[in-house]
């Protein structure tokens, strides 16, 4: 692999793929966020639309949903997304129906005393979740938020086959380029094992400084 | 723009195809992460360091690394050692392949929670190694994480799409056949989404029924 391929497809394509990670994890934290505590409401309508959302979107693959944002909602609608945008559309919405289920486990741990107290102080229902629950369910979150997170970045690579210039949309051109497989395709996959490190040594370091400010260790 | 039953009926017998080779996939690929993740997880317990810390090193590069990728890599890399395989073997190792390093930690978790007392039964007894595993420590371990493997089995199922990548005829693949036929984009993927939560929704109610009933 010679310099000018490093410099015009596989930096630019890495590049791409910390923005589609950064994107939709963003998007799928709100997703998860939103969802999760949804399913802790107290009215079932709320409850059941909720249910109904980590179902389906749980239910459906990230790669059809993909597609079916890139090739079917544009007639339906009118108008199209920008491939970089149809991707992290599908991989937040999936991903943060996975992410819903963790915050609601998360919710589901804490104590229920610690609710009855938030209803004792008349706590509003926000007020509870802001100042009671959530900040006692979010550091018994983050391993599992962190294995997601590998999960998404994996599952950046299925933008690739819609024709965005990540790092193994990037591989594929160097492969047609050089008519040589083995060497970009182990290089590509060695940039998603060091980025899943660097994914998880930051997510164990806010872990530890998370559980350090409730006063638990982490194991 | 409508929704078209008669494209819905025409795509009908490639859905039907489709569907099968998927299904193929899924139950080819779970035998190998089954059996191969039983392999990691021996590994993983092995007496040397010189032996668990590959098996370590080459399970964690595999289960961080996309699926996508390393089937990009078994479909061009293979022939230029030498070795030709159909898209539908390499598509169906490399998920087996990938799910492996998934089971092989279910295993773990499965056969670390075999209370200790177990295994020294098992040595008061003087019970063969094979015995020790084959009769006492898996058939408790494996009652355990039967709910867990379930649930990597829907998640290949949904991963099985990506096989499309390198060709293999499976549900989205047929989709896109189709579109690029009729110029029908609508009907076929929708189609094949749907048929996923149609599948995967009572397989995962399914597998929750599995979990309560071993619980107790």
């Amino acid at each position: 692999m010679t310099a000018g391929l490093w410099q015009n497809w596989i930096l630019p394509g890495i590049w791409i793929t910390i923005q589609l990670l950064a994107g939709s994890a963003a998007l799928g934290a709100l997703v998860a966020f939103t969802v999760g505590m949804a399913r802790t409401h107290r009215s079932p309508a709320v409850r059941f639309l909720a249910g109904l959302y980590t179902e389906v979107f749980r239910g459906v693959s990230a790669l059809i949903l993909m597609f079916w944002l890139f090739f079917v909602l544009p007639p339906l609608i009118g108008w199209q997304l920008v491939p970089m945008w149809a991707a992290i559309l599908a991989l937040g919405l999936s991903y943060g129906a996975y992410g819903a289920e963790i915050v609601r486990g998360g919710l589901n741990a804490v104590p229920v005393a610690q609710r009855e107290a938030g209803v004792a102080l008349s706590f509003t229902p926000w007020q509870r979740m802001r100042h009671v629950m959530l900040p006692q369910a979010v550091p018994e979150m983050i391993p599992s938020f962190c294995n997601l997170l590998i999960e998404l970045l994996k599952g950046t690579a299925l933008v690739s086959l819609l024709g965005v210039g990540d790092v193994s949309f990037a591989a594929y051109l160097v492969r047609l380029a050089t008519q040589q497989s083995a060497g970009i395709y182990t290089v590509t996959l060695v940039i998603y094992a060091l980025l899943a490190l660097v994914v998880t040594r930051s997510m164990k370091a806010w872990e530890k400084k998370a559980k350090a400010g409730l006063g638990v260790g982490v194991k | 723009m409508n929704w078209d039953w008669s494209a819905v009926a025409d795509f009908t017998p490639r859905f039907w195809d489709g569907l099968l080779v998927t299904l193929q996939v899924l139950v080819l690929g779970s035998l190998i992460a089954f059996t191969l993740g039983l392999v990691w997880a021996a590994g993983f317990r092995a007496g040397s360091r010189l032996v668990r810390w590959p098996v370590h090193v080459v399970t964690e590069f595999i289960r961080t690394t996309p699926l996508l990728v390393q089937l990009f890599f078994l479909f061009f890399v293979l022939p230029e050692w030498g070795v030709q395989f159909s898209a539908l073997t390499t598509g169906t190792l490399a998920i087996g392949l990938h799910y492996s390093t998934y089971t092989a930690q279910v295993y773990r978790a499965g056969i670390d929670a075999v209370p200790a007392g177990q295994w020294e039964a098992a040595t008061a007894l003087s019970l063969p190694a094979h015995r020790t595993w084959l009769t006492v420590i898996l058939p408790q371990a494996l009652r355990r994480i039967a709910p867990a493997l379930g649930n990597y089995v829907i998640a290949m199922l949904k991963d099985t799409p990506l096989l499309a990548g390198i060709s293999v005829l499976e549900m989205l693949q047929q989709s896109r056949l189709e579109s690029a036929e009729t110029f029908q984009y609508t009907e076929p993927l929708t189609v094949v989404g749907v048929a996923f939560v149609l599948i995967a929704y009572p397989a995962s109610l399914l597998v929750r029924t599995l979990e309560r009933r071993l619980a107790h």
